[in-house]
C-alpha cells in the first residue's frame, strides 16, 4: 500500500481536542515539518505527549496546546524554550508532569495493550501530589509498593526519521532511535516525516525502527526536522535555534518572526532559513 | 601555595563525589561536574563509565558501549550501577530537590526544565548536586517543587532501599546530605564557614568543616592542558 502523503494530508486527519504524541527528544528529530503545518492549520485544543523541545513552544506559540504531558521542554543548547514557559507563566496550558521514565513507561504500557506498568521512580516526589489521579500498587511477591502508571494511549502520533519506504517502513540513521517507536506503537495511527522516501534501506538492519504494520501515513520533508538535529543527514542549525529563542523571548521581536519563517508553506519556509544562513 | 581557580578547586571537589564508585556510569551534568568525573577516571576511578552526552559510551579515544536514551530510563536507571550529579535551582533542609518551577506549580511564578529525570534517579542511585551560585534561593527551607526525593520523602513512600543522597558541591564549598540534617563538609580556599552559612537558609552543622583540598600538580597539568584548555571552567565559577 503506497502510503505517501502531505504534511497538510497529515494535518487533515487530525482534529481538535485530540491527544497527539511527537516523536525525538528535547531540540533532536523532532517532525518540525508536520508540527509547521499544524501552525498553518485551525487544529487546536490539543493534548500534546512529548519529550519537549521547540515542538512544545512553537505549539505554544499559536495556542494550540490545552494540555501539555511532559518530563522536560528543553532546547538542549539552550536551556529553556521561552515560548512554553511564557504559556506557564501565564496559566495558559493544564500540564501533566511526569518524570522522564514514568512517561516512557506510560507510553510502553499503551504499547503493550497494559492498563499500567509499575516502576519505582515518581514515588517520594511531587509527580504524585501534582497528578492525583496516579496510583500505587503492591508487589503481590514482596511487600513492595511501587507505582502504577497508567497507559499514556494516543490518538495519533507524529514522527520524524531518516529514510521510509513508501509503505512505512522507516529508519534512524542517527546515534538514538529516542522513543519513536514507542510513540508509533502507544497511538491510533502513526504518520513519519522523513528526509528521503527510498525503494531499498541501506544500512544496518537494527536501524530499521518502524514496521509498516504501525504507520499510516509517509510524509517526504527534506530538512523536516529543522531546527533540531536530524544526524547524520544533518545537526541541529545552532544559529538559527538562538535566532528563535531571542524572537520568542521577546514579544515585540516574535511578529517579525513569524512573518519571515512561519507564514508561507514548508517550500517558502525552507528558502528563508537558507536565505538567513 | 597553589595557584589553582575556585573553579579548579570545584571539579577537583565533583572530582572526589565519584571517589570510591567503581565501575559504574558517572552522569555528570554541566561542565564542572563533567570536567569531575573525567578527572577522577584519569586518576584515582579508572573503571568509572562516561558517555559523550549523547548515546554513547566512550574512553578517552574510542567509544566502547551504545546507551541511547530509552535504555538509560529501562535499564540502566532502575539497574542502580550509576551516579548522576545534577544541577538544583532548590535544595532544602530535607535534601529535596527542584528544577521543575518556582512557586505554584498551577501557574508557576518561573518555569524551569520540569522534572526530567530526578524523581527516577533518587529512588534508584547515588545522586549528588552541583550549584555554581551557593545562596539563600538556592538552599531553602522548603522547596517548591519536590523532584528529587529528599530523606523524609523517601521514607514515607517507602522508597529508602536504593535511595542514596551523596553531597551538594558549591562554588563556596561541599555539603554532605545526611538524614539527621545537612553537614557542611569544607570550604574552598578563601570561602569561610561564615560565608556558607549565611548563604544557606537552614542550619547546617559545621562541626567538622575543614577546607577543600587543593588539585595535586598532575590534576592541575590534565584540567588545563587535557581536559579543558580553553579554560571554560572559570566562565562558570570564579
Amino acid at each position: 500500500m503506497d502510503k505517501r502523503m502531505t504534511a497538510d494530508e497529515v494535518v487533515a486527519q487530525l482534529w481538535d481536542g485530540m491527544t497527539l504524541g511527537i516523536g525525538g527528544w528535547g531540540s533532536r528529530r523532532k517532525p518540525m515539518a508536520l508540527i509547521r503545518a499544524i501552525l498553518r492549520s485551525p487544529l487546536k485544543d490539543l493534548t500534546i505527549v512529548s519529550y519537549g523541545g521547540p515542538d512544545v513552544g512553537l505549539l505554544a506559540s499559536a495556542g494550540k496546546i490545552r494540555r501539555l504531558v511532559f518530563g522536560f521542554v528543553t532546547l538542549d543548547s539552550v536551556p529553556f524554550d521561552p515560548w512554553f514557559n511564557r504559556a506557564r507563566e501565564n496559566g495558559d496550558i493544564e500540564v501533566t508532569e511526569y518524570d522522564e521514565g514514568v512517561f516512557g513507561t506510560g507510553l510502553s504500557a499503551a504499547a503493550q495493550r497494559l492498563p499500567f506498568l509499575p516502576t519505582r521512580a515518581g514515588l517520594g516526589s511531587d509527580v504524585l501530589r501534582y497528578n492525583p489521579e496516579l496510583r500505587t500498587i503492591r508487589s503481590p511477591y514482596t511487600d513492595e509498593e511501587l507505582l502504577a502508571v497508567p497507559a499514556l494511549k494516543l490518538d495519533a502520533s507524529l514522527v520524524h526519521l531518516n529514510r521510509a519506504d513508501a509503505r512505512g517502513n522507516a529508519q534512524y540513521l542517527g546515534p538514538d532511535p529516542y522513543f519513536d517507536e514507542l510513540f508509533a506503537l502507544a497511538a491510533d495511527r502513526c504518520y513519519v516525516s522523513t528526509e528521503r522516501i527510498v525503494d531499498e534501506f541501506d544500512g544496518p538492519v537494527q536501524t530499521l525502527l518502524l514496521n509498516r504494520a504501525s504507520v499510516h501515513g509517509v510524509v517526504e520533508t527534506p530538512h523536516g526536522a529543522h531546527f533540531t538535529t536530524a544526524a547524520p543527514d544533518y545537526g541541529r542549525d545552532e544559529p538559527f535555534q538562538r535566532h528563535y529563542a531571542a524572537s520568542a523571548k521577546d514579544p515585540e521581536l516574535w511578529p517579525a518572526f513569524v512573518d519571515r519563517f512561519l507564514s508561507g508553506d514548508e517550500a517558502s519556509y525552507q528558502a528563508a532559513i537558507a536565505e538567513f544562513a | 601555595m597553589s595557584d589553582a581557580t575556585r573553579a579548579e578547586v570545584a571539579v577537583i571537589a565533583c572530582a572526589e563525589l565519584f571517589r570510591g564508585d567503581g565501575e559504574i556510569l558517572a552522569s555528570p551534568m554541566g561542565l564542572i561536574p563533567s570536567l569531575g568525573a573525567r578527572l577522577a577516571r584519569l586518576t584515582f576511578e579508572p573503571d568509572l563509565l562516561l558517555t559523550d552526552g549523547e548515546a554513547c559510551l566512550v574512553t578517552d579515544s574510542a567509544v566502547e558501549g551504545w546507551q541511547p536514551f530509552r535504555k538509560v530510563l529501562d535499564t540502566v536507571v532502575p539497574h542502580g550501577k550509576r551516579h548522576v550529579v545534577m544541577g538544583a535551582n532548590q535544595i532544602d533542609r530535607h535534601g529535596n530537590q527542584n528544577i521543575s518551577a518556582i512557586g505554584d506549580h498551577t501557574r508557576p511564578k518561573k518555569q524551569l526544565l520540569g522534572m526530567r529525570g530526578a524523581p527516577g534517579n533518587t529512588v534508584n542511585h547515588r545522586t549528588s548536586y552541583w550549584v555554581p551560585r551557593h545562596s539563600r534561593r538556592v538552599f531553602v527551607d522548603e522547596v517548591d517543587v519536590v523532584c528529587g526525593v529528599g530523606f523524609e520523602r523517601a521514607r514515607d513512600a517507602g522508597v529508602e532501599r536504593f535511595h542514596d543522597l551523596h553531597r551538594v558541591v558549591t562554588n563556596l564549598g561541599v555539603l554532605d546530605l545526611r538524614p539527621d540534617g545537612i553537614r557542611l563538609l569544607s570550604v574552598h580556599p578563601g570561602v569561610s564557614v561564615d560565608d556558607v552559612v549565611e548563604n544557606t537558609t537552614f542550619e547546617l552543622d559545621v562541626t567538622q568543616a575543614v577546607e577543600t583540598r587543593l588539585p595535586s600538580a598532575e590534576e592541575l597539568h590534565l584540567l588545563r592542558d587535557v581536559l579543558d584548555p580553553k579554560s571554560l571552567r572559570d566562565k562558570e565559577v570564579r
